[in-house]
């Protein structure tokens, strides 16, 4: 298992050809107390940097893009009734979503955990 | 009606006073929890005797009620206090500077009052023949010359209630024109200056949203302009531009930006939401818009919020103009001729629906003709020049000790600070606003513009004084200064003076309580009834 991030504050996890997909503890720190999550329809075919989902905070709304042309197989229904779990494990349980790899060599062009922590002391 | 004077007797009823005896001191110097309107008055106390009806047949079948309506009934001077208390409790124009970024919290001036107080603006009926109400429609036609004058275009669509309905009409009418030409575009072009409502209206419209990174400066380049126009050849619709933009900056780029989206077959919006600060100095229509709405309750001084209705009139460029929504004024010569519907259409004539059921806020547009009346295009002009220089005023003011995300320059009607000049102090901008309550002050907008951390964003318009202007940058010198000496107790749980302290919007985002439930009634002590 692998993991990347990109430079809109998410992570990916990827196991064979699933990839899961949620935001950064530094998302969920800049974001404040998260309100509501929105997913995206099981099935639905993504292109890189489409808005999948939505996530609203106290302080703001933000989209969450796809990371990876592919298709979207399963949203993080806990998120749905517990917004508060983004706050609380953002790289964990409250994953967003689950999507199937389209094309693998995208993943060569995000960052690894340490150019990701380097990215975000510039910020 | 005629008041009955043999109805219901006004006896004080079974339920005395239903409003719990507390003081000692529950009423807090006239600062007393008031209850809702359900909760006080009583049936046998109602202010208002009307004859029982006669025998009557009902035709409602199923459908009529089964149980009381449960309205409240007070006496008139129950239902003033009741009324007069809470507006106590509210911050208005009327009772302090509102500094309330891309809001223009202007003063309501009492003319526009009175003059939409004459009974022949006031008591005039939507319903009510057309040929009744000259006046009315004379008034909204002038109304809309100042608006195609101030703006620079030929047409005004009148009827949106809001900016942003105005916006969803000035979208439409793009998406019929487009229609119009055979074409099928998707996406619309929003930076992320924008204002919320911008990117909300496309998406509602039917368009997918393509954002357009700011520059370092805070405005739009022409180049992401093109650079996402050039992405999406053939598929862009529009660009929708705030402008002034959201930093309280002016797009330098405007001419070129609407050049590039004219020439790739898009229209370009403009949110006319700070407009108040180029009325006179600049007409949106010489900058190449093809839609701009116009907030009479931010720019035209009718009143915000509680105080009346929203108006976001639409102007229009040629190009659009055919599209504009019914009803409509059509002017052949001096004659007025109102169109309402589709078969009075002439040539050429497109309208793409109706937006309202009527013909608008009519008594808005009396204020707002009045304002602008009163003010005279000189007026206008110097009240958008003290609108900006007023920003500037409190910009220089507090410049040295807040931080600016933009560097020192002029702004326009508005200045926007981030919070970093509150790193390391465990002071928030939310913190900060807060304790802005504790001083008498209604906080700035903040957190908005995203562009920026933790923005604070200030517009104290024109219709402040420069003793007003002097207090307010006092006050917040003296915060600003508080936070860095880390006095934090000053900030964190601020206010502390307001009745409410400070709300848990987590808690009423996550779990709001939409359904009044009636409490439980309460009992009067024998000895007291």
């Amino acid at each position: 298992m692998s993991t990347y991030f990109t430079k809109d504050h998410e992570w990916l996890k990827v196991e064979g050809d699933v990839v899961t997909v949620g935001i950064t503890e530094f998302a969920q720190s800049q974001l404040g107390d998260v309100v509501f999550v929105e997913l995206p329809e099981n099935g639905k075919t993504v292109d890189q940097d489409d808005e999948v989902a939505v996530v609203e905070s106290v302080k703001a709304a933000s989209e969450v893009y796809a990371p990876l042309d592919g298709e979207i197989v399963e949203g993080n229904e806990l998120l749905v009734d517990e917004p508060a779990k983004v706050n609380e494990d953002p790289e964990g349980a409250a994953w967003f979503f689950k999507m199937k790899l389209g094309n693998a060599a995208q993943l060569e062009a995000l960052m690894s955990e340490a150019d990701y922590k380097a990215f975000v002391e510039t910020l | 009606m005629t008041m009955s004077h043999k109805g219901r007797p006004t006896r004080a009823g079974e339920a005395g006073s239903p409003m719990p005896h507390q003081t000692f001191t529950g009423n807090k110097a006239l600062d007393m929890e008031e209850p809702l309107i359900f909760e006080i008055g009583h049936m046998d106390n109602c202010g208002v005797d009307l004859d029982e009806p006669m025998d009557f047949v009902p035709h409602l079948g199923n459908h009529m009620r089964s149980e009381p309506v449960e309205l409240p009934a007070l006496s008139e001077p129950e239902t003033m206090r009741h009324y007069v208390r809470m507006s106590r409790n509210n911050y208005a124009i009327d009772s302090g500077l509102y500094p309330l970024g891309s809001c223009t919290m202007k003063h309501n001036p009492r003319l526009n009052e009175k003059m939409a107080r004459l009974p022949g603006f006031a008591d005039i009926h939507p319903l009510q023949p057309i040929s009744t109400v000259p006046g009315a429609f004379e008034l909204i036609s002038e109304l809309a010359d100042w608006l195609m004058e101030l703006t620079g275009t030929n047409a005004v669509a009148m009827s949106p209630k809001a900016g942003a309905h105005g916006e969803q009409c000035g979208m439409m009418s793009i998406k019929h024109a487009i229609a119009a030409k055979g074409e099928e575009r998707s996406i619309v072009l929003v930076p992320e200056s924008a204002h919320g409502t911008n990117p909300a209206t496309a998406a509602l419209v039917g368009y997918k949203v393509v954002s357009i990174p700011a520059r370092e400066d805070g405005t739009v380049a022409v180049e992401a302009v093109i650079e996402k126009i050039e992405a999406h050849a053939g598929q862009v619709a529009a660009l929708m531009l705030t402008n002034p933009n959201t930093c309280g900056l002016f797009e330098p780029d405007v001419i070129e930006i609407a050049n590039a989206i004219h020439e790739a077959g898009g229209y370009f919006y403009c949110d006319g939401a700070n407009f108040n600060a180029i009325v006179g100095k600049a007409k949106p229509g010489d900058l190449g818009i093809d839609a701009m709405h116009i907030n009479l309750h931010k720019t035209f001084s009718t009143p915000h919020g509680g105080g009346g209705p929203g108006s976001g009139p639409v102007v229009l460029s040629d190009r659009l103009a055919p599209y504009a929504p019914l009803p409509f004024i059509r002017k052949n010569g001096d004659e007025l001729e109102i169109v309402e519907t589709t078969d009075q259409l002439k040539d050429g004539e497109q309208p793409f629906g109706r937006m309202t059921a009527f013909f608008g806020q009519m008594g808005m547009y009396v204020r707002a003709l009045s304002y602008m009346q009163s003010h005279g295009s000189d007026g206008l002009k110097q009240a958008s020049e003290d609108a900006v220089l007023n920003a500037n005023y409190v910009r220089v003011g507090l410049q040295d000790l807040m931080t600016l995300p933009f560097g020192v320059k002029p702004c326009m009607h508005e200045v926007l600070f981030d919070d970093s000049f509150l790193n390391d102090t465990g002071v928030s901008t939310l913190d900060f606003a807060k304790a802005m309550i504790d001083e008498g002050y209604h906080p700035m907008t903040m957190y908005f513009p995203l562009v920026v951390s933790g923005a604070m964003l200030i517009e104290p318009t024109e219709s402040e004084s420069r003793a007003s202007l002097d207090l307010f940058v006092a006050t917040m010198r003296d915060l600003v200064m508080s936070a860095k000496a880390g006095e934090k107790d000053r900030f964190e749980g601020a206010p502390f003076l307001a009745p409410r302290r400070r709300l848990d919007e987590t808690a009423a985002a996550r779990k709001p309580i939409l359904k009044w439930v009636a409490p439980e009634p309460t009992k009067v002590e024998p000895e007291l009834a």
